[in-house]
């Protein structure tokens, strides 16, 4: 495999009226071509705005830190996005090499122009195809992606569509222009179980046939489980765990994570207590001091949560935590 | 748990006019179509099924805020009863201090202008259930202690509070009254897993304190599964299934229940089975499909699922289905 992407201490601010947020805090993560990422949180954990960073897709008000490299491995050489200024620059990220699927697909198309004309409109943008062949291509992707009558599909618009009719739009449309990155952010929170498991068997299925790298956000553990080959866990803008799919799920190492998991309903045992994370996520403008998930945390070890900003110690083989825990180990040998 | 029915539903369909049919018969919706359900007084009873399958329209119909159409929704609860379908305006207003709701969206539930207190005293005032402004606060702060909301917060505003305790207050409000019946819709599906499972346990503290009964509406069967002790599952205004939980999840015997259980993406990252999945999507109650509603993406749908429509059968106790081929499938 290689590198498709390099994100190195990816920061972010907004400048907002109560004064300056952080929404991402110092994350660095990286992909491969053809795998898929799966990046976990709840509301408010800067999950979404870390992704939307990589095309830069931030509204004005967004300010990177000054450390923040953002690096796209391409086959013509690495390409700086942080670096990229206009429209004409940024049209590499913006659905050249990088697509992005939202959560909401009644949302994402506009409503008075018809499912085909967007398709075509992209592929005009970021391909030399000419209108005749950006129709065949975008009939052939609906098709592709399970949209029975594909061609009658083509003249539709979004109005016409049922929901889950209207995510597979979005992926046809997403994967027409072959990006060698796939955002997903929450893809299939708005459909139905039926949907989304036929939705997430879909993406299976691309992933194996176009070898592009996934990045898959979502709050659900469970579509994780299915989809994603690594797993980096999100709170509160900063990245806390980071393994392989089968070590974040099966020995969660950092006590976010562990919570998160212990809070989860699931079928295998349903006489199992749930157990809440006690209190509520911090609101950002009154992020806690040292570990952020301190406020919350039933794992405290001392005074140094709350005081000190854990480092990313190495847990195990590929599988990484920001907890105190695994430093005092050390130390104290 | 008492076992007498505190809820019945009987023969229940709920329809919306369409426009147009100037000529014959007035076209409808038929959101939910021939309904009969128990629901016992003590019971955490769930209702699920997917977007469109008519389970808000039924819980909304059991409240008398959905028009009922055909057949008759019961409550008794020992003391009074009622048949919804032919309520005076008298009796509603009883019944609504017996029978409440909790929404799924703790944002838009609560009204942006009044305080906590005033919230959640709403209902008392309405209907007149206190006498004194004392009597009235005295009243929200213990159901507000009940609900774990911190009294001296009472007097704040609802956008100084998250979403869990949003949620805490409308339950508060819903509980305010002194209900029998409360419907809680999706009412935890907009919440974060860590506070979801903290509004779980409290909604399930409450009933068992206060003996109260729940309609719990989800489309979510894990959390269904963890909180219920009996589940109907509703496909296209129709019940196909309901059993007591453990039965429902160990032993499914609907077609459309069991591509429901296997459509959960499971937490192990080994098991990436195709299991059986449904193909297609509900379709739209204006137009239904003859005979059996499921036939359309049921895998196991022959010539009579075409055309003869199944009715609930007993399948064990307590265990009904709606499935002309539940016995030759399960064996």
């Amino acid at each position: 495999m290689s590198r498709l992407i390099d994100v190195e201490n990816l920061t972010l601010q907004f400048d907002t009226d109560e004064g300056r947020i952080t929404a991402v805090d110092n994350v660095s993560f990286s992909l491969e071509a053809g795998e898929v990422m799966g990046l976990v949180g709840e509301s408010g954990s800067g999950k979404s705005v870390t992704a939307k960073s990589l095309m830069k897709l931030n509204p004005r008000n967004a300010v990177y830190g000054p450390d923040t490299k953002i690096t796209l491995h391409l086959e013509d050489g690495p390409v700086d996005v942080m670096s990229l200024q206009n429209d004409t620059e940024m049209k590499i990220v913006r659905g050249g090499s990088i697509s992005l699927i939202f959560q909401e697909p009644m949302a994402s198309f506009a409503p008075a122009i018809s499912i085909g004309d967007q398709m075509v409109e992209q592929l005009l943008i970021h391909t030399d195809f000419s209108k005749a062949q950006s129709k065949e291509l975008s009939i052939e992707m609906l098709d592709r992606v399970g949209i029975s009558d594909a061609s009658t599909r083509f003249g539709q618009y979004a109005f016409e569509l049922s929901g889950g009719m209207r995510q597979r739009a979005m992926i046809a449309m997403a994967l027409s222009t072959k990006p060698k990155l796939l955002i997903a952010d929450e893809p299939t929170t708005a459909l139905d179980v039926t949907i989304q498991a036929q939705v997430i068997d879909l993406m299976k299925d691309l992933v194996d046939e176009f070898g592009m790298g996934i990045i898959f956000i979502t709050h659900d553990l469970g579509v994780i489980a299915q989809t994603a080959d690594k797993v980096a866990v999100m709170y509160l803008g900063k990245l806390v765990e980071q393994g392989t799919v089968r070590d974040v799920i099966r020995r969660p190492a950092h006590p976010y994570t562990r919570g998160l998991l212990a809070a989860l309903p699931t079928l295998d045992d349903i006489d199992a207590p749930l157990t809440p994370i006690p209190g509520d996520i911090p609101s950002p403008l009154e992020r806690p001091a040292g570990c952020v998930y301190s406020t919350r945390c039933q794992e405290i070890i001392g005074p140094r949560c709350s005081a000190e900003v854990p480092q990313f110690l190495s847990v195990d083989t590929d599988h990484s935590a920001a907890c105190h825990i695994y430093d005092t180990q050390e130390g104290a040998a | 748990m008492s076992q007498s029915p505190l809820i019945t539903a009987k023969g229940l369909s709920v329809h919306y006019a369409l426009r147009g049919g100037l000529i014959g018969p007035k076209p409808y919706v038929g959101a939910v179509e021939n309904v009969t359900i128990e629901i016992a007084a003590g019971s955490f009873f769930g209702l699920v099924g997917e977007s469109g399958s008519g389970k808000t329209t039924l819980g909304r119909a059991m409240l008398r805020a959905a028009p009922i159409s055909r057949g008759d929704v019961h409550f008794d609860d020992g003391e009074v009863s009622y048949s919804l379908k032919d309520l005076g305006k008298q009796d509603l207003k009883e019944y609504r201090k017996r029978a409440q709701l909790i929404f799924q969206d703790p944002y838009a539930a609560l009204s942006p202008r009044m305080t906590v207190r005033d919230i959640i005293a709403e209902p008392l005032e309405v209907m007149g259930l206190t006498s004194s402004r004392a009597e009235t606060d005295e009243r929200v702060r213990e159901i507000a202690a009940k609900c774990r909301l911190n009294v001296e917060h009472l007097r704040r505003f609802p956008h100084a509070f998250s979403g869990g305790q949003r949620q805490r207050i409308s339950i508060a409000r819903a509980l305010v009254s002194g209900p029998k019946f409360i419907v809680a819709d999706e009412s935890v599906a907009a919440l974060d897993v860590s506070i979801q499972a903290d509004v779980l346990n409290l909604l399930k503290s409450i009933q068992e304190d206060m003996g109260l009964t729940f309609l719990f509406i989800s489309h979510d069967l894990s959390v269904v599964a963890h909180v219920c002790d009996h589940v109907a599952v509703m496909y296209l205004g129709r019940i196909v299934e309901t059993a007591p939980t453990r039965t429902l999840f160990s032993n499914p015997r609907h077609p459309y229940t069991t591509a429901l259980l296997s459509a959960i993406p499971s937490l192990d990252p080994d098991d990436r089975g195709r299991a059986q999945k449904l193909e297609g999507e509900i379709p739209s109650p204006t137009n239904p499909p003859p005979g059996c509603k499921f036939q359309t993406r049921c895998p196991h749908a022959i010539d009579r699922c075409r055309v003869e429509e199944p009715t609930l059968e007993t399948a064990g106790t307590e265990h009904h289905v709606a499935c002309h081929r539940w016995q030759e499938l399960a064996g």
